[in-house]
């Protein structure tokens, strides 16, 4: 039998495939499709330390093999979370993943600080520094290697038992010196990839097609740009864990990532189309082991055969 | 909800521009509501990846058969082009029921249906609810022209009275819906009006209906990602809580889910259209309504994705 258990750092995972963030909510309307139990995990939905609205709509465009979206993060903020959605997942055995979001360091440690005092049960806790840092005029945080630092080190110190993944933005000229930073800072292990920025225009009307102008690409259209951000990452600190993400949409998919370096993997804009996918995505990884004779997911990872 | 697969057991047309597709679909055709809508995947081309909303327009629940759901729709881009090339025996994935349906009165009553081209297609299954519960029928169709009217021969055949109007006055009266509202009301003595449409009628309709202090259910549109609830892209500004109590506030709720049938009075049409920056929040949890104040960033602040 092939064994699926991966052990992504200091978390064990019944299986490697995951639910990101902001594409399952926090499970409940998905769990009528997929037993929450049955996957490696879900990372809900980014919370923020009060509720945040969100932006105004249109908020999504669909693209050629993918889709954009300007969500603007809306979210009940973490004391619903604590109070509704965290015993609720409790209840339905799920390995649970926090997400934590915000405009300022002040920002993501006051989530984090509800989070080590309310959060009994949460296996993990993933920054989306994919976010407009205020303190350093609205760059983003994982665009540079010191925001990225002093945020990922500034969670790790408010959660001493919960381990914590940075989750980065491909965005950047240098994702591997970004990733050493957050390495560096004490993140326990690396979430690659968020969104690809991007942007359409409706040529007939001459507006753009999101409200928000700009946003993030997701679905297929990505995943050749994840395989490589997770290759890169994954040669340069072969130790540590990453969560592969960004159109994985098949086994194969996330085959790709998991041959790439990642432990773990999420699965993203494919669960709109399919609820069960993530669980389908798990079968068909199971079957390729079976048929490739090998006894541990672990064995897969990082395991592409380069020419050297 | 449920994920199932429906056969095509025909594809016909409706005047020149309107496909319709009868899917065998059992066990969505036996739960599904007036109102609610199916997700449909468009597969067969892996560069447009997302399913595709579509009200059901009627349901055909045979005794001892299969039931089987309609969904009528015109051609606008890759999604709808797909199925109107479809033709008996294929088979397209679906998701559904989704979302809340229209809410039928309590009461023996008189409902006023309007509807606005193709928009009007979950009407047809109202109007035959409705009148399956007894409820009086009368229905303003509207459209750009006569190829625009979605089965004008069965909205006379549906109700009691009926009145159509076109911009180009090629079939009924020339004008827009709203111009007929005021005599239709009164001529029938409606109790409740049922609209959906395109977004500036259902304004306008909107409008009217408070003015004259008439009940209205509203079905909105807005672009969808998943149609269950999950990824917080199809919002629609509304209203919740009372203004009596102070306890009113605006926020955005999901389409899918918490719609497409809205209370016609609490939409904000206007800040709807998506434009404007609006000031509003997500109800707290613990109900003290957050607005933005000094701890809630302006949209411009939050991330471009996500
Ligand atoms: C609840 C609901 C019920 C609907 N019922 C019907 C119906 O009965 N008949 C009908 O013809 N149309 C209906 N629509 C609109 C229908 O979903 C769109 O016409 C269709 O998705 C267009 O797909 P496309 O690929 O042909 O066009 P494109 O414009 O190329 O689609 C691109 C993307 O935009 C989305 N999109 C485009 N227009 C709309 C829209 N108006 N609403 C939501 N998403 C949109 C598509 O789903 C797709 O993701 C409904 C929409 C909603 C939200
Ligand atoms: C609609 C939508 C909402 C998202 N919301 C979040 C979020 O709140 N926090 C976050 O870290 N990532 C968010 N993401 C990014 C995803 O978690 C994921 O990293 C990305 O979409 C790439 O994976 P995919 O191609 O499989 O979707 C969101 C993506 C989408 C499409
Ligand atoms: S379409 Fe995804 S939440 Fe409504």
């Amino acid at each position: 039998m092939a064994s699926l258990a991966a052990e992504l750092g200091p978390v064990a995972l019944r299986t490697p495939v995951l639910l990101a963030s902001g594409t399952f909510g926090a499970g409940r309307e998905g769990a009528q499709f997929v037993e929450l139990s049955q996957l490696g995990g879900i990372i809900v939905k980014s919370m923020t330390a009060s509720p945040w609205k969100g932006k105004p709509t249109p908020r999504m465009c669909e693209t050629p093999s993918g889709m954009l979206n300007a969500i603007g993060i809306q979210n009940k903020g973490v004391d619903f979370f604590l109070a509704e959605d965290l015993p609720w997942l409790r209840r339905q055995d799920a390995t649970v993943f926090a997400s934590i979001a915000g405009n300022s360091v002040g920002e993501f440690v006051k989530v984090a600080d509800k989070l080590r005092t309310g959060g009994r049960g949460i296996a993990a806790v993933e920054l989306n520094i994919s976010c407009p840092n205020l303190e350093d005029q609205s760059n983003m945080f994982a665009h540079s290697a010191e925001s990225t630092a002093a945020v990922t080190s500034a969670a790790v110190r408010a959660l001493p038992r919960i381990p914590v993944f940075a989750k980065l933005s491909p965005n950047v000229t240098s994702l591997v010196e970004i990733a050493g930073a957050a390495l560096g800072a004490g993140a326990a292990g690396l979430s690659l990839i968020n969104t690809v920025f991007g942007m359409a225009i409706d040529v007939e009307d001459r507006v753009p097609r999101l409200a928000g102008t700009i946003g993030g690409l997701s679905g297929p259209a990505i995943r050749p740009v994840a395989v490589r951000a997770v290759h890169e990452v994954h040669r340069a600190f072969p130790e540590a864990p990453i969560i592969g993400q960004g159109g994985i949409a098949s086994a194969s998919d996330a085959l790709e990532l998991i041959l790439a370096g990642a432990t773990a993997v999420a699965v993203g804009t494919a669960n709109f189309i399919n609820p069960r996918v993530a669980l389908e995505i798990t079968q068909g990884i199971e079957a390729y082991m079976e048929r490739h004779g090998v006894a541990s997911v672990g064995e897969l990872v990082g395991a592409v055969k380069l020419a050297s | 909800m449920l994920i199932a697969s429906g056969e095509v057991l025909t594809h016909k047309k409706y005047g020149e521009h309107f496909h319709s597709l009868t899917l065998v679909a059992p066990r969505i055709g036996e739960q599904v509501a007036p109102g609610q809508f199916v997700n449909v995947s468009c597969d067969g081309n892996r560069s447009f990846i997302l399913r595709r909303p579509f009200s059901v327009y009627r349901v055909h629940k045979r005794g001892g058969w299969a039931a089987t759901i309609e969904i009528v729709f015109d051609i606008r881009g890759p999604g709808t082009k797909h199925l109107a090339e479809l033709r008996a025996h294929s088979t397209v994935k679906l998701l559904g029921p989704c979302g809340q349906g229209f809410k039928l009165p309590a009461a023996r009553s008189h409902c006023l249906l309007i509807g606005g081209g193709i928009g009007a297609a979950p009407l047809f299954f109202l109007a035959d609810e409705l009148r399956n519960e007894g409820h009086r029928v009368d229905v303003i169709m509207g459209a750009r022209s006569i190829h625009r009217l979605l089965n004008a021969i069965d909205v006379r055949r549906l109700a009691s009275v009926s009145r159509i109007t076109t911009e180009d006055g090629s079939m009924g009266q020339q004008g827009v819906v709203t111009d007929v509202i005021d005599d239709m009301v009164e001529r029938c003595s409606s109790d409740i009006v049922y609209a959906c449409g395109p977004h500036p009628m259902l304004a306008a309709v909107a409008q009217m209906c408070n003015e004259r202090a008439l009940p209205l259910q509203v079905a909105v549109e807005e672009l969808m990602a998943c149609g269950y609830g999950v990824c917080m892209t199809c919002v629609i500004p509304v209203l919740t809580g009372s203004s009596r109590s102070g306890s009113e506030e605006r926020v955005y709720a999901r389409v899918c889910t918490e719609g497409p049938v809205f209370d016609g009075a609490t939409v904000c049409w206007f800040e709807s259209e998506g434009r404007v920056t609006p000031e509003w929040a997500e109800p707290s949890s613990s109900g003290s309504p957050s607005r933005t104040g000094a701890d809630a960033p302006q949209a411009e602040l939050a991330p471009p994705g996500n």
